[in-house]
């Protein structure tokens, strides 16, 4: 059935709300459009994942916890490296973004009644569910589960060096998550340039949604590419097409430039998504509106852009790539960074703090990223890489940044889950959460510097105890435990809002952005009522009317631009009115 | 509709110019004509929403000082519950398997798929303004 989805017109006068008279349990789930329904879906899965590949971990540390360990096989130890790699980044960190908070939270951001194309969504979910389990599939094959590692480099991805099943179902698994990935791109730019409420022009938007749009188009750009790779690599595999083997004439190292040329950018796809959260939530929590709301726009464009040309910087020990062109690009992704950085310390500055949950994981989101890209900058210098290239160092490097983004996921998934279900989560345990995986994710990771540094490689089963790798591996184990213990207290705390409910009411935090208008959950078609929207937080306007209305129609734009490049003039401009009323006043608008 | 142009435009105009210094500098093919795909995939859509929006009435979405009035009336028609996707999916996923274990796959994976096909064509008829 079509549902004609009307634009509610007044905040005052709410109308009945409408049910949707679908079907409810398990038919809901198989059958929904909405793009609620969907989002929570997309969570769960995730997370699932997410656990899953947790526990792949778990075992890695547990056999190198010890110098020549047998508790796992080469082969099994293998299988786990590349199962936990490619659960984490294919099936959970990016899925649990853009398809899960995204789709929920983006069109209830922009006051839309759904996603643009709903049946392609629910496409979206079902290709991804159907992939992960196809992926998962592996397992029960005879010839085990992938073991390339999650790059499947050419040659050792080929028909001779890892035949079977397993190797083809996490193909195929991968080319169905990849359709998935850009329906839901798709999906999300053009809900953006077509469902907002009126009044909510582009440069009103939250950065969250700001980040999905851009997030969008770099799946447009990056996620074909990977795709057609994999269909090659399948041909390559069952039809003999030798594209990327040297015997017929092809290229092995071209999988690479296919590869990293979506690998690259899928870091920021992870990425960009947790730096919008990051940066809602700072906001909320200073009390204050974002600091250098256009630079952060700027430097989350230009970090895409950049992001899609430093595929190489992968590749520098290949010796067929352009180094000075990959390592100037490369340095270039910290100017845009840096900014975002300076921006929200700029929000925080001065702004009243609260230090709730969410507010804790962004603040440990800023710690763990910045030690994850200063020591990618280093790794960006090809004399640096050529050292460190496939040690623990490079895997402590991508760690602490993908740690980043789980604690940016926290934030997210702590700051909206009363929106999502209606009920709080326990603060009490949400810090406990919080202090074990920050300190946790310092014991795993930083000693793996200093154990690449040392020369440990990356993807070795074994070490023997000559080494001198023992101690260091033993603290990164205890680290991961923590981490465990961690999760172990967040899905408690899941479990007991479930069993012993806190009523969350329509806006918990005194948010600013338009999903804090609708009710919690948010009914069928998301409104009934909506606030005008006269600047970038329409909830607060509405909420505070008191609060003084600043008119910078004619503030000059220059100083917010040279931000993007440079970042001191946007401090004197915004500080100087900013810091005289602390709390609450409004942000120069259009 | 214009800022939604430059955005797409902005991609496109980096990625010629990244591409172009690239392709002097290395000569080397994969990357140069994966950067130029990038190029096209900003200029198109770009180009398209900028010829739109030179033709188009400003939207109320666009227009800081718009009321919630001027966006009054119907937003656009909405599928309800629909069970095509997951028959849908649930066919690529049989068509997927068939790469991996052979053809008694691809017979079940085909049948869902083009059901669902004909069942979203035919809803969306009973539907209306999909």
């Amino acid at each position: 059935m079509t549902v004609l989805a009307e634009r509610p017109v007044s905040f005052a006068e709410a109308p009945e709300p409408h049910h949707e008279h679908g079907p409810s349990g398990f038919l809901k789930w198989v059958t929904s459009t909405d793009h609620k329904v969907i989002g929570k879906n997309y969570t769960v899965t995730a997370v699932i994942f997410f656990l899953l590949a947790g526990a792949m971990a778990m075992l890695i540390r547990a056999q190198l916890a010890n110098p020549d360990s047998t508790l796992l096989s080469q082969h099994t130890y293998n299988e786990m490296f590349t199962m936990h790699g490619s659960l984490m980044i294919y099936l959970f960190v990016g899925p649990v973004a853009f398809g899960g908070l995204a789709n929920y939270i983006v069109p209830l951001q922009i006051g839309a009644p759904d996603m643009a194309f709903p049946r392609l969504n629910a496409l979206s979910y079902w290709l991804y569910l159907g992939g992960g389990l196809l992926m998962m599939t592996g397992f029960l094959t005879t010839g085990s589960a992938a073991d390339f590692g999650w790059v499947a480099y050419a040659p050792l991805s080929n028909s001779i060096n890892t035949p079977g099943a397993g190797p083809d179902l996490w193909i195929v698994a991968l080319i169905l998550t990849g359709f998935s990935a850009i329906f839901t791109g798709v999906n999300l730019v053009s809900t953006i340039y077509y469902l907002r409420a009126p009044g909510m022009t582009m440069f009103r938007m939250p950065i969250f949604t700001w980040n999905m749009l851009v997030t969008g188009i770099l799946i447009l750009i990056a996620f074909p590419v990977f795709t057609s790779a994999l269909v090659f690599l399948w041909c390559d595999r069952h039809l003999g097409a030798h594209i990327f083997e040297v015997q017929g004439g092809g290229v092995p190292v071209l999988w690479q430039d296919l590869f990293w040329f979506f690998g690259h950018p899928e870091v920021y796809i992870l990425a960009l998504p947790f730096f919008g959260i990051v940066t809602d939530v700072i906001a909320v929590f200073s009390r204050k509106p974002i600091f250098g709301y256009r630079g952060m726009v700027f430097a989350t464009i230009s970090i895409a852009a950049l992001s899609t040309s430093v595929w190489a910087h992968h590749m520098f020990t290949t010796g067929v790539v352009l180094l000075p062109f990959f390592s100037l690009m490369s340095y270039l992704i910290a100017v845009p960074t840096g900014i975002k950085f300076f921006n929200w310390i700029g929000t925080m500055w001065r702004g009243s703090v609260k230090f709730d949950t969410p507010m804790l994981f962004c603040i440990g989101f800023l710690g763990t990223f910045l030690v994850g890209g200063v020591s990618g900058i280093l790794l960006a210098s090809p004399p640096i890489d050529f050292a460190t290239h496939d040690t623990y160092f490079v895997v402590a490097h991508f760690h602490s940044v993908v740690m980043a983004l789980v604690m940016g996921a926290f934030a997210g998934f702590f700051y909206w889950y009363p929106k999502m279900t209606g009920r709080m989560l326990r603060e009490g345990l949400g810090k406990a959460t919080f202090w074990l995986m920050f300190i946790g994710t310092n014991v795993t990771f930083d000693p793996q510097y200093l154990l690449g540094l040392k020369g440990m490689p990356r993807r070795i089963a074994e070490y023997a105890a000559s080494d001198g790798y023992t101690t260091l591996n033993r603290i990164s184990s205890v680290g991961a435990a923590i981490i465990f213990i961690s999760v172990a207290i967040f899905v408690v705390n899941v479990v007991v809002s479930w069993w012993n409910p806190i009523p969350a009411g329509d806006n918990p935090w005194d948010a600013a952005t338009l999903e804090w208008a609708t009710t919690s959950p948010p009914p069928h078609h998301n409104f009934l009522k909506i606030p005008p929207i006269r600047s970038r937080r329409p909830v607060w306007d509405y909420n505070h009317p008191e609060d003084r209305i600043l008119d910078h129609a004619h503030k000059p734009r220059l100083g917010e631009l040279v931000a993007a490049g440079g970042g001191t003039a946007v401090l004197l401009d915004e500080i100087g009115f900013d810091g005289e009323d602390g709390a609450g006043s409004r942000e120069p608008d259009r | 509709m214009k800022n939604e142009a430059y955005v797409f435009l902005f991609v496109g105009i980096f990625f010629g110019l990244a591409g172009l210094v690239y392709w002097l500098w290395s000569h080397e093919d994969a990357g140069s004509v994966m950067l130029l795909g990038t190029f096209l995939l900003g200029c198109v859509p770009g180009s398209y929403y900028l010829w739109w929006s030179r033709r188009m009435p400003k939207r109320p979405e666009d227009n800081p000082d718009a009321t919630l009035e001027d966006g009054a009336g119907v937003v656009g028609a909405f599928p309800g519950s629909s069970i095509w996707p997951f028959v849908l999916g649930l066919g690529a996923t049989f068509v997927a398997a068939a790469l991996v274990f052979g053809a008694w796959t691809l017979g079940v994976g085909l049948f869902l798929a083009v059901s669902a096909l004909v069942g979203v064509v035919y809803e969306s008829r009973r539907g209306g303004l999909v």
